[in-house]
């Protein structure tokens, strides 16, 4: 297949970014987005040329490390599928492909396609954890969790916090991703205690980070490549408004 | 130096219990006075952090990745084994330590893997109460299932993402550390040498990735839990990232290195596709309950599967192992698919390849059962292959999957180096030569949330805390030899990237250091590997400098560290003159062409020290005693 890449190239967080044309005019249609990316980098650095600075590590669609818009698109076009998990059978013969950094005031550009998503760690750091110390716990089975709570907390854990859903939503808000965590232990009886400081901890860490408010938009569930569902966000607003009506901490 | 494992005395069942009791403690006041330094944020790392930090340790956590959550552990699929006995099926303690000392084919220390599986019922404890979302019963209870071969439902899970599951909860407990401030993070942080002074270590030297700033860290002790080295072999399951650097540092300021051979290649993986290949998928063991594993039985046979009848067909584990058939053990199932392919019998593209064929289940149990059972790895193959496993049967060959080999540790997980411990998958310490299903992420959570905090504490009660010293000259010495290579490394301004050579060495160690060994090859893997190590040094191309981030001088400092290790891989396996675990030695067979482990010779732990470049490594034998599990022939027949 021949290709035709835009691929955003910037130096450092300070310069100025741009697009940069590239044809490859050998791409395998069994060939993984970021392999297409690979063959890429491996000719532009036997040309003594800066290869493209890109983010991935599992390449399994699991450690959240990749972070591309693909034509637009966060992690591409198809859908409940990373950029690592993408294959270029995706793709056409002739094909212009246009590859962009995750776009948003909470994600800094570092270099080329590499963002800055620490905000999404602070947010955990706030409060997304049960406090229970190491050595303390009793019997696991001491306390039953019904299947389909804990199936629930299973959906919600399942983000993999990659950042799409805030690069996907118009007002980079990270609602969805906060959702995810709150709901994954806000529903389980191991959360209880800590329900209302939990979700109102990153609640406020979310805002005092760079992240645009929730308008609904539900772009965030259309690309998150997990299938995390908006109806968390509308536990994490149940469970913030009972949290602010609440006197206990 | 003598290799002392510290084994406490007592009987087996005892002897945790003992020596928690005789290790001297840290008074609770002081423990602020103490800091750590723990490099590795998976399973491992991030719960020892975590744990040091809730005991009142200040901790410095390194990464190299941009968030601690995204460790290599995040990718484990299948799940974790603890010896619970929920479902009443005669499982204990014993069981799952007998299981794994034999599983390791007799080559790990019976004292370490009894209280492995002693810890492994607290693991389970301690991550229900974080809320990792395991699998559960209607009743509410914790589920089970049997994994790898066991006899007994020992293994929790959560769906197909329990490694995903696990490291959050520790990393969920780390960060709730690192928001007390009793832990600060560094991601994006590599760590590049050991400082060690007077045979102590004691600190690091790290670079920033973003900005390239090399800078030295010190500390009263210093925790690797930096993970597997199987891309020593350039193409395996594990994430692009792993590494040996931070082990192989450590090696040459001192550390031994123990086992480097015992590598497992995992039997179900998707084949190579291309040259452009840039990692191996792992599809799960529990394929092999319902798929059949065959070959064509004339050789170059062209025509699609399907067309292929079945009296032409070589289901060859079926007919050589007939009582276990398709699930024969890991390194069973592995070489023989090698075997049939190495005598041109494979199939695909490429001819590195067998099928597992689900044609004769779907007809026996219908469609519909078999997806349920295994219908997201049939759609996560389809998504990578473009083939539709319900229709032509699956490709799958062996892949590098995991090491049991990494630093020697003794029964404290401390290193030969005083104040260098090594946990999780970095060290050598439980698998023996050949590992578990289930059982590598039982034992990162037992050493970083069990076993570390109180060893650490010993070894900490025995120094004065913050004596350690920024001016020591070893110090200084470190970070500029550190600056030294980096710089030598950019200026070589060559043709060829790091992946290049990586792959050249991944193809050497594969073919000679892999499955099955002879010292024909491992002599030539011996004589080539310098060869190639020599001309990375000489045609290198890392474009760019060092002072921003630089993903081509990342890669080349960790191929340069292969470089070296791989050989080192070659010479442990040269001595091993035996099969063992999950690699075979042609010389070393039954009449049967089955492997053939020599007790008499072999029933050590090999631990290498290193002495200089293009010196030979000395090699130090830990002998290996069982009192308990006595070792017998593995048979499969
Ligand atoms: C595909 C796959 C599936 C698996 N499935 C299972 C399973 O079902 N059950 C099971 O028990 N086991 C499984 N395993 C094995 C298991 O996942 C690993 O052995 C285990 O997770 C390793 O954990 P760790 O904490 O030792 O290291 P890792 O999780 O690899 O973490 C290493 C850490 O060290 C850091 N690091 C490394 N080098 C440096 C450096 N130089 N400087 C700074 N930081 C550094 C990394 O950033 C990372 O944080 C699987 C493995 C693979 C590959
Ligand atoms: S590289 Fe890990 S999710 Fe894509």
């Amino acid at each position: 297949m021949k290709i035709t890449l835009h691929i955003w190239r910037q130096k450092d967080s300070k310069s100025k970014g741009f697009l940069e044309k590239h044809l490859l005019d050998n791409v395998s249609p069994h060939m993984s987005f970021l392999e297409m990316l690979d063959v890429l980098n491996e000719s532009l650095v036997s040309g003594g040329k800066e290869p493209v600075a890109f983010e991935h590590d599992c390449r399994e669609g699991i450690c959240g490390s990749c972070s591309m818009m693909i034509n637009g698109c966060a992690h591409g076009p198809q859908a409940k599928t990373t950029a690592c998990q993408l294959h270029m059978r995706s793709f056409k013969d002739g094909d212009s492909i246009y590859i962009e950094p995750w776009r948003a005031k909470a994600f800094p550009i570092i270099k080329d396609l590499v963002v800055d998503r620490n905000s999404l760690d602070r947010i955990v750091e706030a409060g997304g954890y049960i406090s229970v110390s190491i050595g303390a716990a009793p019997d696991a089975n001491s306390i039953p969790v019904s299947k389909n709570i804990a199936d629930t907390a299973m959906d919600a854990a399942a983000c993999i916090g990659c950042g799409a859903c805030v690069a996907a939503c118009p007002n980079g808000s990270a609602m969805l991703f906060t959702a995810a965590k709150v709901a994954h232990l806000n529903v389980l009886p191991q959360g209880q205690p800590e329900r209302k400081t939990r979700v109102k901890a990153m609640v406020k860490q979310m805002d005092e980070e760079l992240f645009g408010g929730c308008t609904n938009h539900g772009e965030c569930q259309e690309a998150c490549p997990k299938g995390i569902s908006i109806d968390f966000i509308g536990l994490l607003n149940r469970d913030y408004l009972k949290a602010s009506f609440s006197r206990d901490e | 130096m003598t290799l002392n494992s510290n084994i406490p005395d007592g009987p087996i069942e005892k002897k945790w219990d003992n020596h928690k009791f005789n290790t001297k403690l840290v008074n609770p006041a002081n423990k602020r006075k103490y800091n750590i330094i723990v490099v590795g944020t998976g399973l491992a790392g991030a719960s020892a952090s975590a744990t040091f930090g809730e005991l009142g340790y200040n901790v410095k956590a390194f990464c190299f990745q941009d968030s601690p959550r995204r460790a290599h552990s995040i990718a484990a699929q299948g799940g974790i084994n603890a010896a619970k006995n929920y479902q009443n099926d005669g499982d204990s303690v014993y069981r799952l330590f007998y299981d794994t000392v034999k599983g390791g084919d007799f080559r790990s220390r019976e004292a370490n893997v009894y209280r492995l599986a002693q810890i492994s019922l607290n693991i389970i404890d301690q991550c229900a109460a974080q809320g990792v979302p395991f699998a559960r019963e209607y009743g509410g209870t914790l589920a089970n299932r049997s994994f790898g071969g066991a006899q007994v439902s020992r293994t929790f899970y959560a769906r197909g993402q329990t490694g995903q599951q696990l490291l959050l909860g520790a990393y969920q407990a780390l960060s709730r550390q690192i928001h007390k401030k009793k832990v600060t993070m560094f991601p994006r942080t590599e760590m590049l040498d050991v400082i060690v002074s007077n045979g102590r270590a004691i600190g690091i030297v790290v670079r920033d990735l973003v900005t390239g700033e090399i800078s030295s860290h010190l500390a009263d002790a210093v925790v690797l839990a930096t993970g597997g080295y199987s891309n020593a072999y350039f193409l395996s399951t594990n994430a692009m990232g792993c590494n040996v650097t931070a082990g192989w540092r450590a090696h040459k300021k001192g550390a031994y290195f123990a086992n480097p051979c015992y590598t497992q290649i995992h039997p179900t993986c998707i084949p190579v596709s291309g040259e452009y290949q840039s990692k191996l998928t792992l599809m799960s063991e529990s394929l092999r309950n319902d798929g059949r594993i065959w070959v064509p039985k004339e050789k170059g046979d062209k025509r699609p599967a399907n067309e292929i009848p079945d009296e032409e067909r070589d289901y060859y584990l079926e007919t050589r192992y007939p009582s276990f058939g398709n699930l024969v053990p890991r390194d069973v199932a592995s070489r023989n698919a090698k075997e049939r392919c190495d005598a041109g019998y494979g199939v695909g593209e490429t001819g590195l390849g067998v099928y597992l064929d689900f044609r004769d289940s779907i007809k026996r149990l219908g469609e519909q059962a078999i997806r349920e059972r295994y219908g997201n790895l049939f759609e996560m193959y389809e998504r990578i292959t473009g083939e539709n496993p319900y229709k032509v049967p699956m490709r799958i060959f062996p892949a590098p999957h995991y090491t049991m080999g990494g630093l020697w540790v003794d029964y404290n997980l401390m290193t030969n180096v005083d104040g260098l411990f090594a946990i999780g998958e970095a060290n050598f310490s439980d698998h023996g030569a050949n590992r578990l299903g289930a059982s590598a992420l039982m034992q990162g959570l037992a050493d970083g949330y069990f076993v570390i905090p109180y060893t650490i504490g010993g070894y900490l009660a025995k120094v004065n805390p913050g004596e350690v010293d920024e001016n020591d000259s070893a110090v200084k010495e470190a970070v500029n030899q550190v600056e030294e290579t980096t710089e030598k490394l950019i200026s070589i301004k060559g043709k060829q990237s790091a992946d290049y050579f990586h792959k050249k060495l991944g193809r050497i160690i594969w073919n000679e250091c892999g499955m099955s060994r002879t010292k024909e090859g491992l002599e030539k893997a011996i004589n080539e590997i310098p060869k190639l190590k020599g001309e990375f040094w000489e045609n290198l191309s890392i474009p760019g400098n060092s002072k921003t981030l630089n993903q081509e001088l990342e890669k080349a400092g960790r191929v340069a560290d292969f470089l070296e290790f791989g050989e080192l891989m070659c010479i442990d396996a040269l001595t091993r003159e035996e099969s063992c675990g999950g690699h075979f030695r042609e010389e070393s067979q039954t009449e049967t062409g089955e492997a053939k482990r020599i007790d008499e010779r072999f029933s050590y732990v090999s631990a290498w020290e290193y002495k200089g470049e293009n010196e030979k490594p000395e090699l130090h034998k830990e002998e290996l005693e069982f009192e308990h599990v006595k070792p017998s022939q593995r048979s499969y027949k």
